[in-house]
């Protein structure tokens, strides 16, 4: 839930007043044109950005405005939220498989052999099973985001953010992440995607929320 | 412009009248009683070596000029022209015979041993030093002695580029011996006061100092040998040496000897193919220094370089001021000055074994130029992929470590692996702290065969046989990690 959100960029609201809900298992694509502040919302959820006033609660967690409070105090949010950046950004020293073991290992704990297990299932269910050993560099487009989606799921969160997923996706694969989208939704997931691609956000969202400029 | 030319060429010119001007090359630096600035007027030299200068060049009738010469590198500059004459202690040898123009002998020392007061009773050559470590100057009949002694009796040499430190260093316990000429040791002993150390009574061994001229020089030679004659006939030379309290009746029999037999004592020298061989087995050894103090340098400059770079990006505000300034002073200041500190400044604190002192000197230097490397590797990995770790939930230091780290490393081994071909290229500044690594033992052979050519190409191809590989792997981590894409 945000909640009358601003984010002010040297005394420029870049955010004035934004007020959203996402339900579990509902859809809820943010439309704006670029630079409108949606990357911007995106990263308050995910206590990557500090914000100036409203307040923003995730599964119980609230963020409050003021600077971002420091890792220890976010361990509990860091589970109910993944976030999809729009460069994908997977760790390119890693495999795809490990891009989706690290947080399993090094976060929750598990055994290398549970965490191999666990992010193969993943990257599976998302139909890049077979890439599990490819570098990030060697990787398409479109499996890249896949592979970005599993290591955003690996800490099982609540609430997946994505910022931008159809930007470099011919119209199939939009369709065919759509679907994926939707699959995310029915398991019980909230999912808020920041979008300026109108087509894609009424023919997959439960919910349309346009951001004025 | 074309006055201003010819100007200069003409001062040039007259700077250079060889016909009736004598000049003659030596090392003030520590030379001191055979060529020393001057206390009264240090643009001047003095010592017995300037007096007899003068005396042969009255006797042929000209004046003097002296040219400052790196004592090691009296051969090769007078045989290049730099000066007509080199005389600085220059000793007889059957090399500096083969390859230049050398005059009679006009001086006899002795090769002498010093040793600390309480050991003097135990010592009596260089048989009683197994296991020791003996101090002398790089490329002298003494250092020969030392490394023959090496195979015979077990004794360490340490070979020094002055003829001051190894006297400290004996007093301080550094070495257990100094072997030098005895004038040498003489004016070592009187600058102490007498104390310190114990000079035995027994030589090693006996040799004459001559001058030396360019093989081509032959005829100059010649006139030189006759002044010679006539100055150890007339007491000239007798009183230059009382003067300076070098004389002692070995000089007198010596003086009959080359009279007597017009001698001009030359040995036949060694054939060259044999003196190469000869030194395959040190410049083999020092190759293995030079590798050794560099690999251990590089991996002390990597630890510290990383903590560095840590405290310099993570660290308090005075953790940060810190590191920088310990980067800016050892980027800012020379090598050389650090390596001298850390051997002969912190004497008083701390005696450093040279080798140790080497891998420190070398190691902290360069720690400071990849702690830079690697702050610059960890801020160029890209924010979006700290942040990605963030919102998987790992702390910053999990960060450091599993991601920005491994990204990091792979901006930073090419220029690391440049550093490292830059550092085993720098590891022959050590030689100045008595380690003999492998420019220095060619520096050592050059001199002792009078010729840089083959020992200089011999040692080109040890470093480039070293170097080139990681060179080539630098290129190929380059290729391999520089690009982002595939």
């Amino acid at each position: 839930m945000i909640d009358r959100l601003r984010v002010r960029f040297d005394s420029r609201d870049v955010l004035r007043a934004l007020s959203l809900e996402v339900a579990a298992g509902e859809l809820v694509a943010l439309m704006a044109p670029s630079g409108a502040g949606k990357t911007t919302a995106l990263r308050a959820v995910a206590a990557l950005q500090p914000f100036d006033e409203g307040r923003i609660v995730v599964d119980g967690f609230a963020l409050l405005p003021g600077p971002v409070p420091p890792e220890a105090r976010l361990v509990s949010l860091r589970r109910r939220v993944g976030l999809v950046f729009q460069g994908h950004a997977l760790f390119d020293h890693l495999s795809a498989l490990d891009n989706v073991t690290l947080a399993l290992r090094h976060v929750l704990g598990k055994s290398r052999a549970d965490a191999d297990a666990v992010a193969q299932r993943l990257l599976d269910s998302l139909e890049v099973g077979a890439r599990a050993s490819a570098w990030p560099r060697q990787l398409s487009g479109g499996e890249a985001q896949r592979v970005a989606i599993a290591r955003a799921l690996a800490p099982d969160p609540a609430l997946l953010l994505m910022d931008e997923p159809t930007a470099a996706l011919d119209p199939a694969r939009r369709t065919a992440l759509g679907a994926t989208l939707r699959g995310l939704c029915e398991q019980g997931r909230g999912l808020l995607v920041a979008t300026h691609d109108a087509e894609f956000a009424r023919a997959h969202a439960d919910r349309v929320l346009t951001l004025g400029t | 412009m074309v006055s201003l030319a010819l100007g200069i060429l003409t001062a040039l010119a007259v700077q250079h009248p060889t016909a009736r001007v004598l000049v003659w090359g030596g090392d003030a630096e520590g030379g001191a009683p055979f060529v020393e600035a001057d206390p009264a007027d240090p643009s001047q030299v003095r010592g017995f070596d300037v007096e007899v200068a003068d005396r042969i060049a009255r006797g042929l009738g000209r004046t003097t000029r002296f040219v400052q010469v790196q004592w090691s590198s009296i051969d090769q500059s007078v045989e290049r022209g730099d000066f007509a004459l080199g005389l600085s202690g220059v000793e007889d040898t059957p090399a500096r015979r083969a390859r230049h123009a050398a005059t009679l002998p006009y001086f006899e020392f002795r090769e002498v041993l010093a040793v600390r007061p309480e050991e003097a009773a135990r010592i009596h050559g260089l048989i009683d030093l197994r296991g020791r470590r003996v101090a002398t100057l790089g490329a002298t009949i003494a250092y020969d002695l030392l490394v023959r002694a090496r195979d015979s009796t077990g004794l360490i040499p340490v070979s020094y580029d002055d003829d001051v430190h190894p006297y400290g260093d004996l007093v301080t316990g550094r070495v257990d011996a100094v072997l030098l000429d005895h004038i040498i040791a003489q004016r070592a002993l009187r600058r102490r006061g007498g104390f310190g150390f114990l000079i035995l009574a027994q030589p090693v061994a006996v040799g004459h100092y001559v001058g030396v001229l360019a093989r081509a020089d032959s005829a100059l030679r010649d006139s030189v040998d006759a002044v010679l004659r006539e100055a150890m006939r007339d007491g000239s030379l007798e009183q230059i040496f009382r003067r300076w309290r070098v004389w002692d009746p070995t000089q007198g029999v010596l003086f009959d000897a080359v009279l007597r037999s017009s001698m001009t004592a030359r040995p036949a020298g060694t054939a060259p193919v044999v003196q190469a061989i000869a030194y395959l087995p040190p410049l083999a050894r020092a190759a293995a220094v030079t590798a050794l103090v560099s690999v251990l340098s590089m991996m002390l400059a990597v630890l510290v370089g990383l903590a560095l770079a840590s405290g310099r990006l993570y660290g308090s505000g005075w953790l940060r001021a810190l590191t920088t300034v310990y980067i800016e002073v050892i980027r800012g200041t020379p090598l050389l000055l650090q390596l001298f500190v850390i051997y002969y400044g912190l004497a008083g604190v701390i005696r450093l074994p040279a080798f140790l002192a080497a891998i420190l000197g070398l190691g902290l230097n360069y720690a400071a130029y990849e702690a830079e490397i690697y702050r610059g590797a960890l801020l160029a990995v890209p924010r979006a992929q700290l942040e990605a770790g963030r919102t998987l939930g790992l702390s910053e230091g999990q960060i450091l470590r599993l991601v920005r780290g491994p990204q990091a490393l792979r901006y930073a081994l090419a220029p690391m692996t440049n550093d490292f071909v830059a550092l085993l290229k720098d590891s022959a500044l050590v030689s100045v702290i008595t380690v003999v690594e492998l420019t220095k033992q060619t520096a050592i052979y050059a001199t002792n065969v009078g010729s840089w050519i083959v020992p200089g190409a011999l040692c080109a191809v040890v470093y480039l046989a070293m170097s080139l590989p990681l060179a080539r792997l630098a290129r190929r981590l380059e290729q391999r990690w520089g690009g982002r894409a595939p």
